[in-house]
């Protein structure tokens, strides 16, 4: 099984790309905006010098003898050049007919407002000119007549104001995306955030750690995080009743072991006919190797529970390597065995005192075990690279060609293992006491001739 | 067969020879460069004398070039340029009036170079009409006639003295006939525009009688003889060097305002080179705004900041309203005013 995730996309690409997008949405909306709102000023402006031009000529108009006259002020051209050197066109008409002006001034198409003026937009003398009208009523003897004054004015001081406007708005719009942008860009970072905190933090963890999460997050997390310490929780409850279970069985069957041992030795003493000897010797081995099995198997539970909640104990390995050793005597004085210790005793580690006890004798164990009668065990401790060795050395066979790492993997042991009681789980105890508390199991050959060489190495405190 | 071809193009070449000079033009010169050379075509409202050193001096920068000048009135030049198109590079005109007409009805070219950026504001309208020039109209004054009274400051000075010595002034007054007088008319409207005063004082001329003249020369002539006793609104540029050369006149610039002119430049539309139009356009105003006029230039030297110096200085600024003076019905009613109040038929 991979442990690899399946991934498609990117929650903060996606984001950023969102908020992106909607700021450069926003920006040309408000650059259109507000260009569309600057012609428009841009327009009435225009319109209303006009509107004030055309007044000021229709005010004029009067009737004198007779005769329509048309005295047009000097304001109203002049006020129209001082907003910018635009061309200036007009006329007069009355009654539909040309007065004065400019006769080819295109006649508004438009209706008046209701002010009655109308503004239009037209072309003359091959400009686009803006055009206001207006019409008021004379009398001219009991007859109305009607002047109708438009005054026109090219577009290029509008159009000149709108193109600033138009750089201005783009600017804006620029500037606006690129602060939107920014904030974009910063607002993904901060929702991803806690979702990132989370993942640091989940992945930080140790391999045994099972407890469960209780780093703060956002609500939506919420459901996230309650669904792996669930699942964390199954998990725990699965090993530690799996642990359990395998211990308590382990304990059933000893005491029992006991008892039927005991009853096989004494049938044994009894029975004088060889092959019904050889049977009962097979079966107290047999025996042996269940109990055997059956302690390992305890020693291995206590191991991985203990592992869970590991003690930090400042200790002295060499009072630890004493103690084992001490235990050990009476099994290595049957085969003659002597045990040599050189430990310093000012070297210190922290650490569970019981595990590295176990993990100690079961070394201690092996190496007796596999070695003849009358040979010596020297065990060895001493401080490199900041860790502290403790090597236990025999004078045996050695390890099995090419067996390797292979023996610390639970329930394996060595083709020399044939003849000796044993369950293959020594060293696997070994090994993870060493790794629970940071260290390392070596297994190498011993380098000065023959046996093997087992090194514990802890990190020192 | 080869005649019949041949006859047409003669006739063309006939008609396109008349018509050429269907305009009435008071002066023709040519300054030819070699023979087939570009030909810069000048129409203009200046005398060939006052222009010519300016004009040798612009061909002595532009060698290979032959420079056409015509003198014309202004009306003939809106003639050319307006109902018959004839082709000029340069149109040189005191007719501000009319310059501005031409290129708002989209008669003038847009010219932007280094010379004309360096204008103010008010010298340049649309990169197309450009001032070379700032001419007063002043009163000019026979010393002797004003013999033991005060030289008048302001047109109520001058009224109250006209009304208390009608006697010395009968007949003895001078100004522009503003129907023939381009320079007049713009002249008149402009002081009309900026005081009523105008009219009071025209009423009194017109009751003394007035004299009316083409042209400032003419006037400034009937001063300095003597016939005239002063002459209202002569321009300032042409009394000038005639005081300079002793001859018996006055120049009084008026406290209240003095109405100051441009003459102006700007290349037709219908110039064929413009690109010379722009060179002696350029050359002028060179010329003109340099601060220091060379030699060449023959007019009175332009202050851009003359009237931030002398607030009664009015220029006439050059721009839409000049359009209103222009109108018919405004022209025939100012006018028939005007000669209501100094004519009196
Ligand atoms: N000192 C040693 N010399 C030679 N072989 C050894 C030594 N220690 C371990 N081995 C080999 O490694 C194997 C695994 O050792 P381990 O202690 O895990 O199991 P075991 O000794 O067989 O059983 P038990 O669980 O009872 O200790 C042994 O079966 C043996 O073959
Ligand atoms: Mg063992």
């Amino acid at each position: 099984m991979s442990d690899k995730a399946v991934i498609t996309g990117s929650i903060r690409r996606r984001l950023t790309f969102r908020l992106l997008l909607s700021s450069a949405l926003l920006a040309g909306l408000l650059f259109v905006i507000v260009l569309n709102f600057a012609e428009k000023v841009a327009q009435v402006s225009q319109d209303n010098i006009l509107d004030a031009s055309v007044t000021s000529i229709l005010e004029s108009a009067t009737v004198l003898d007779g005769e329509i006259s048309i005295d047009i002020p000097y304001a109203a051209m002049a006020m129209l050049g001082n907003v910018s050197d635009d061309r200036v066109f007009y006329r007069v008409t009355v009654d539909g007919a040309h007065l004065t002006g400019y006769e080819d001034l295109p006649r508004s198409a438009l209706q008046a407002n209701e002010r009655g003026r109308s503004y239009d937009t037209v072309d003359f003398l091959g400009e686009s000119v803006r055009m206001a009208t207006a019409s008021r009523l004379l009398a001219r003897g009991q007859r109305p007549i009607h002047v109708t004054v438009s005054v026109a004015q090219t577009r290029g001081g509008a159009q000149e104001t709108l193109q600033e406007i138009w750089r201005n708005a783009v600017y804006l719009g620029i500037g606006f995306f690129a602060v939107a942008g920014a904030l974009a860009v910063a607002v993904a970072q901060s929702a991803i955030d806690p979702l990132e905190r989370l993942a640091a933090s989940v992945s930080r963890r140790g391999p045994q750690d099972l407890r469960p999460v209780v780093a703060e997050v956002p609500r939506e997390m919420a459901p996230l995080v309650e669904a792996l310490n669930r699942l964390i929780g199954r998990l725990q409850i699965t090993l530690t009743r799996s642990e359990d279970f395998m211990a308590e069985a382990a304990h059933r069957v000893r005491t029992p072991l006991a008892t039927v041992r005991a009853q096989a030795e004494i049938a044994l003493n009894r029975m004088d006919k060889p092959e019904n000897r050889a049977s009962l010797n097979d079966m107290i081995h047999a025996l042996d190797e269940s109990s055997r099995a059956a302690g390992q198997l305890l020693d291995h539970a206590m191991v991985t529970f203990r592992t869970d909640q590991l003690e930090h104990v400042p200790l002295r390995p060499s009072d630890l390597i004493a103690e084992t050793v001490r235990r050990l005597q009476p099994v290595a004085g049957l085969k003659d065995i002597a045990i040599t210790v050189v430990a310093p005793t000012d070297l210190r580690v922290t650490g569970d005192p019981i595990l590295i006890q176990n993990a100690l004798g079961n070394l201690l164990d092996n190496a007796v075990k596999y070695s003849p009668a009358e040979s010596d065990i020297a065990v060895d401790m001493w401080a490199e690279d900041g860790a502290c060795h403790i090597q236990v050395s025999d004078q045996g066979a050695g390890f099995p060609k090419g067996a390797g790492k292979r023996l610390t993997r639970r329930f394996a042991r060595g083709s020399n293992s044939q003849g000796t009681v044993g369950s293959g789980l020594g060293l696997t105890i070994a090994d993870e006491v060493a790794q629970a508390h940071g260290g390392r199991l070596e297994l190498e050959q011993n380098p000065e001739g023959v046996g093997a060489c087992v090194s514990l190495v802890l990190p020192l405190s | 067969m080869r005649l019949a071809r041949l006859a047409p193009v003669l006739i063309t070449l006939i008609t396109l020879g008349t018509a050429a000079r269907a305009f009435e033009s008071e002066a023709h010169v040519i300054y030819e460069a070699a023979p087939g050379s570009p030909v810069l075509r000048i129409l203009s409202t200046t005398d060939i004398e006052i222009f010519e050193p300016m004009l040798r001096a612009f061909q002595e920068s532009n060698p290979g070039t032959t420079i056409d000048y015509t003198v014309a009135s202004s009306t003939e030049m809106m003639n050319a340029l307006m109902s018959e198109g004839q082709a000029f590079d340069v149109a040189l005109s005191s007719a501000m009036d009319l310059q501005t007409k031409l290129a708002n009805d989209g008669m003038a070219r847009s010219h932007v170079s280094t010379a004309t950026s360096r204008l103010p504001d008010w010298a340049n309208w649309r990169d197309q009409v450009f001032a070379f020039t700032q001419e007063a109209a002043t009163l000019v004054v026979s010393p002797a006639a004003f013999e033991g009274l005060a030289r008048p400051r302001n047109r109520q000075d001058l009224i109250t003295l006209l009304r208390e010595h009608p006697e010395r002034f009968r007949g003895r007054i001078g100004t522009y006939d503003i129907r023939s007088s381009g320079a007049g008319y713009l002249f008149a409207t402009q002081d009309a525009r900026t005081s009523e005063i105008f009219w009071r004082l025209m009423e009194v001329m017109g009751g003394l009688g007035t004299h009316l003249y083409c042209c400032s020369a003419e006037m400034i002539s009937d001063v300095a003889s003597g016939k005239l006793a002063f002459a209202y609104n002569a321009l300032g540029s042409y009394a000038e060097p005639r005081q300079a050369a002793g001859e018996a006149i006055e120049i009084v610039m008026p406290e209240d305002f003095v109405t100051v002119m441009h003459r102006t430049a700007l290349i037709p539309a219908s110039s064929r080179s413009p690109g010379l139009g722009g060179a002696f356009v350029d050359f002028l105003l060179e010329a003109a705004w340099s601060g220091d006029p060379p030699d060449y230039y023959p007019f009175a030297t332009v202050n851009p900041r003359a009237s931030d110096e002398t607030p009664s200085l009015r220029p006439i600024r050059i721009g839409p309203g000049l359009l209103v003076y222009l109108d018919d019905l405004k022209r025939a009613s100012f006018s028939k005013a005007w000669l209501d109040a100094v004519v009196r038929e």
